[in-house]
């Protein structure tokens, strides 16, 4: 490629600059076949990255106390320097919107620009996860509407009512995902149509499911129905639709936080994939210009020195040390994965005999297409990566007063440590399984959850806590059985608390 | 393809509601916060906001989560010294540092408190919430008044010492360049008139030595007209105006003797604190005297006065007689002078009257305003009946029972009614 002049490499930055700059990354980005939503660039200042990091990084949100708790805290660490904020946030929406903030210089402009703009954007269009689960043509929209909604119920029936209800969704917020059924897309006209006819129709559906009640004396003969017939593990969605005493706008609200957690439950699948693969982005496009010589020495020294943080992994013994950082595994991978395929050795070769040596965009993009942090770990964690990091296992089990090494970076360990990732990455392991396993519609109007422990993992101490706030939503007795030892559920928390149990009026 | 958006200027704070929500959710431990704040800050502290701190445990947000036990398996990176099958012994009496918990530990025993500073203007709302401060500026008490001497333009009587030179002769030409205007036209006139008479090549001996007496005559009349008047003299002016005093004095009195206990002295501190903000709001600069008093009045600092404890009788006339004597020594021209005194209502009854005497003598002719508030939850006693007598007759004077913090505003509302009043 000829030599061209290079871009200014001033590190004050103009929106005339912005603007060659994004021209010249969008070139490189197509070149590489990376398919993108149109970008939205706004550029924030630090204020409003704050009032951004408060609500999940969405730009309009409805109003609840727990953001305001979020932006308090965001905030005093910032001020106290224990914390530099990110340098962008990009939204999963159509047109995909990324902030910058006003006080990057101009190279952490371009990398944000690549990393944002091309790199999430194209993952975020490309990836199924996101493809199946989320719709970023209506999220915006969507957003306002609830917004919208929840304000004009805190009119009618007030802020606490409003706020206890949210309070409640928000406890039960990772239970109301539909992780195996696909859901449907419809559009904010849609949307609002339905809800009205929704909010009718869903009452006087619940009223036909207790209607059976009163007459439960003469009809004993029936065989007990057990409802639902199967085990629900989409607890919001179960109230929402069977929820005795809920009133319509509060099931339109529990269907608003249902319908957000739902939206963010790719992104919390994704996480090494969706960073790693920006990164690698970032990192290909800006060395691609730096070849081309638009970018100057001086630029690519600033973008080295961010790239090499961001995507640095502290070794377990580090006082810095958090766990696995996502960016630099995610980034390993797919410089890893592009290796495998320019320069394969011969244990790449039997490691991964269908990409050593295939064309690496090719193979790249079915990565990013194809996979979550679980599958893409199990798939494409390579034993030479597993001997970069120096990865090594360690098996905990509460019975035993010391924890094992079960597996270090060597030829024994790379398939069990591959496995053990991935596993870690794997929501089903790391949230806790709760489903709903009868509502006793006849009888007592309870509602029974069932947990099931992962390798033996009890619950945490604020189950009471969320009973109380499933309690509040189904408004009769709450019961969590889990199985023991031989399988037969017992009770292992109640709402209202066993003891205290007052008798319920039928 | 990308738009570029500046956002910079839009509204910065979005988040102002959610804060606003928050702040209501956690009243009732803000409050208390704000509340032992209070005890902590002076009385002439009014002018910050307020750190906050809240147990973290209070603020979690309940999720199902996974607690500790079980089986735990995690990868870490950095291996420099483990081989496989090594055992490491678990710390005693502790989860492994780190490595044996999961990811889920967020609402488990937060560790420090959830620290966060709230404004000037929200400390005072909850301080005063119960309270319902009203518009303070909108009712503003009448201040003392001084005079001052100032300038006011110029006239045109006066004594010589205020002669303005300047604007005298100013005058002067104005008059007479305005006097000879007419006159200087027609000797311009006679001049060129006279110029071409000579050089026409006749003789016009008449008509020129008619033209040179005329003009000598208007010479002479031009001359005539005097350089100085006394329609020309112009005297400064002064005149007085009325200034109000900007500098205010509040006394605090209060009863330290055994029966007064913190918590009536929080009270009591309550009320000093909302006299101040109160008087923040009218005067530039405010001193606050700390009087208390058991048997004899001693001035104080403010710790010494809200949080040393004595014992003994009680004299309430020592202190008003230490006021009187600080009014005199400090306060004695162009001070408005407040009064603050808080009592359990004890007092030796051979000296009621002789405090009825002292405040009505002494100090309510020079006082603003003087308020007195009996915190007790007993029966009156004599400085009540005697004070009461005082309140019959003058309205500068108001007096209040106190029983709980719920007490403290109808005293003021006493205080903003009567300056409505006065002003009517």
């Amino acid at each position: 490629m000829a030599e061209c002049k290079p871009l200014d490499d001033n590190s004050e930055w103009t929106f005339e600059k912005l603007t060659i700059y994004q021209t010249e990354i969008a070139r490189v980005a197509e070149h590489y076949r990376l398919d993108t939503y149109t970008n939205q660039i706004e550029v924030i200042t630090t204020e409003q990255m704050m009032d951004a990091y408060a609500s999940i990084g969405m730009p309009i949100g409805y109003n609840h106390w727990t953001f305001g708790k979020k932006f308090i805290q965001t905030e005093q660490t910032y001020k106290r320097g224990h914390m530099g904020l990110a340098y962008e946030i990009v939204i999963n929406s159509n047109p995909c919107i990324s902030y910058l903030m006003e006080e990057n210089t101009m190279t952490m402009q371009a990398l944000v620009m690549a990393h944002a703009c091309y790199g999430h954007n194209s993952f975020f269009k490309g990836n199924y996860l996101f493809k199946t689960w989320t719709d970023a043509d209506s999220i915006i929209d969507y957003q306002l509407f609830a917004k919208n909604y929840i304000s004009k119920c805190e009119h009618k029936f007030g802020i606490s009512e409003v706020e206890a209800t949210l309070d409640a969704c928000h406890a039960l917020m990772n239970h109301g995902v539909d992780r195996y059924k696909r859901p449907q897309k419809i559009s904010l006209d849609e949307e609002l149509k339905r809800q009205e006819e929704r909010e009718t129709y869903l009452q006087s559906q619940v009223n036909t499911i207790w209607r059976t009640m009163p007459d439960s004396n003469t009809k004993q003969t029936s065989t007990p129905v057990s409802f639902p017939s199967e085990p629900q593990e989409n607890i919001l969605y179960f109230i929402e639709k069977n929820a005795p005493l809920l009133k319509p706008w509060q099931r339109e609200i529990v269907r608003i936080v249902r319908k957000t957690s739902q939206y963010f439950y790719p992104q919390k699948q994704t996480q090494v994939m969706n960073e790693g693969w920006a990164c690698f982005w970032h990192y290909t496009i800006i060395n691609h210009l730096f070849d081309e010589g638009l970018v100057t020495e001086k630029f690519m020294l600033e973008f080295l020195h961010s790239h090499t943080s961001v995507v640095a992994q502290q070794d377990y013994n580090s006082p810095y040390y958090s766990g696995i950082n996502p960016y630099a595994l995610g980034f390993n991978m797919f410089i890893d994965i592009r290796r495998i395929c320019e320069h394969p050795t011969d244990e790449d070769k039997l490691w991964f005999p269908e990409i050593a040596g295939s064309i690496w965009l090719d193979t790249l993009h079915f990565a990013m297409e194809n996979f979550k942090d679980e599958s893409f770990i199990s798939q494409y964690l390579s034993p030479k990566l597993i001997r970069d990091l120096k990865l090594f296992h360690i098996h905990d089990d509460d019975h035993n007063d010391y924890v094992e090494i079960a597996a270090i970076h060597n030829e024994k360990g790379y398939k069990k440590i591959r496995e053990n990732l991935s596993n870690q990455y794997n929501l089903s392991n790391l949230e806790v399984n709760i489903q709903v396993v009868d509502a006793n519609i006849t009888g007592d109007r309870s509602l029974t959850l069932r947990h099931t422990p992962h390798q033996g993992v009890p619950l945490g101490d604020s189950t009471d806590e969320v009973l109380k706030h499933l309690h509040y939503l189904w408004q009769f007795d709450i019961k969590l059985v889990q199985p023991d030892n031989k399988g037969v559920d017992e009770i292992i928390a109640s709402c209202p608390k066993a003891d205290a149990k007052k008798t319920e009026k039928t | 393809m990308a738009n570029f958006i500046d956002r910079r200027l839009n509204s910065k704070n979005k988040s102002t509601v959610n804060r606003q929500r928050f702040i209501r959710r956690y009243k009732s431990q803000i409050k208390k916060s704000v509340s032992e704040a209070i005890n902590k800050r002076g009385v002439t502290d009014v002018d910050k906001g307020e750190d906050i701190v809240i147990p973290r445990k209070d603020l979690s947000e309940p999720i199902f989560h996974q607690g500790k036990g079980g089986i735990k398996d995690q990868v870490h990176p950095g291996n420099d010294q483990f081989s496989e099958g090594d055992r490491i012994k678990k710390p005693v009496g502790q989860q492994g540092k780190g490595t044996g918990e999961g990811d889920a530990s967020d609402s488990g025993e937060g560790s420090d408190d959830f620290a966060f500073s709230i404004s000037k203007e929200e400390y005072l709302n909850l301080l005063f919430e119960d309270l319902e401060l009203p518009n303070l500026e909108k009712n503003q008490l009448d201040k003392l008044v001084e005079y001052k001497t100032v300038r006011s333009g110029f006239c045109a009587e006066g004594v010589p010492a205020n002669i303005d030179i300047v604007k005298s002769l100013q005058g002067s030409i104005a008059r007479r360049i305005a006097m000879t205007s007419t006159k200087r036209k027609q000797l311009k006139q006679a001049e060129q008139a006279l110029e071409e008479l000579r050089k026409d090549k006749h003789d016009h001996i008449k008509e020129e030595r008619e033209l040179i007496a005329k003009i000598t005559v208007l010479k002479e009349k031009i001359a005539k007209v005097p350089f100085i008047d006394t329609f020309d003299m112009k005297f400064r002016n002064f005149s007085r105006q009325a200034v109000p005093s900007s500098r205010a004095v509040m006394f605090c009195l209060m009863d330290v003797s055994g029966s007064m206990d913190q918590a009536t002295k929080d009270i009591a501190k309550r009320f000093y604190i909302l006299l101040y903000l109160f008087l923040t709001r009218t005067y530039k600069t405010i001193d606050v005297v700390y009087i208390r008093h058991h048997t004899q009045a001693k001035e104080v600092d403010e710790q010494e006065f809200f949080y040393s404890q004595e014992t003994g009788g009680t004299i309430a006339s020592s202190a008003l007689e230490l006021m009187v004597k600080i009014v005199n020594e400090r306060y004695s021209n162009n001070w408005n002078i407040y009064g603050a005194q808080a009592s359990d209502g004890d007092n030796w009854a051979d000296d009621s009257p002789y405090c009825h005497k002292l405040l009505l003598e002494k100090i309510l002719p020079k006082a603003r305003y003087f308020s007195y508030i009996e915190i007790t939850q007993r029966a009156h006693q004599t400085l009540w009946q005697q004070y009461q007598q005082v309140a019959d007759t003058q309205p500068h004077f108001a007096m209040r029972h106190i029983k709980s913090v719920d007490d403290i505003y109808p005293v003021f509302r006493d205080l903003f009614q009567k300056s409505t009043v006065q002003a009517a």
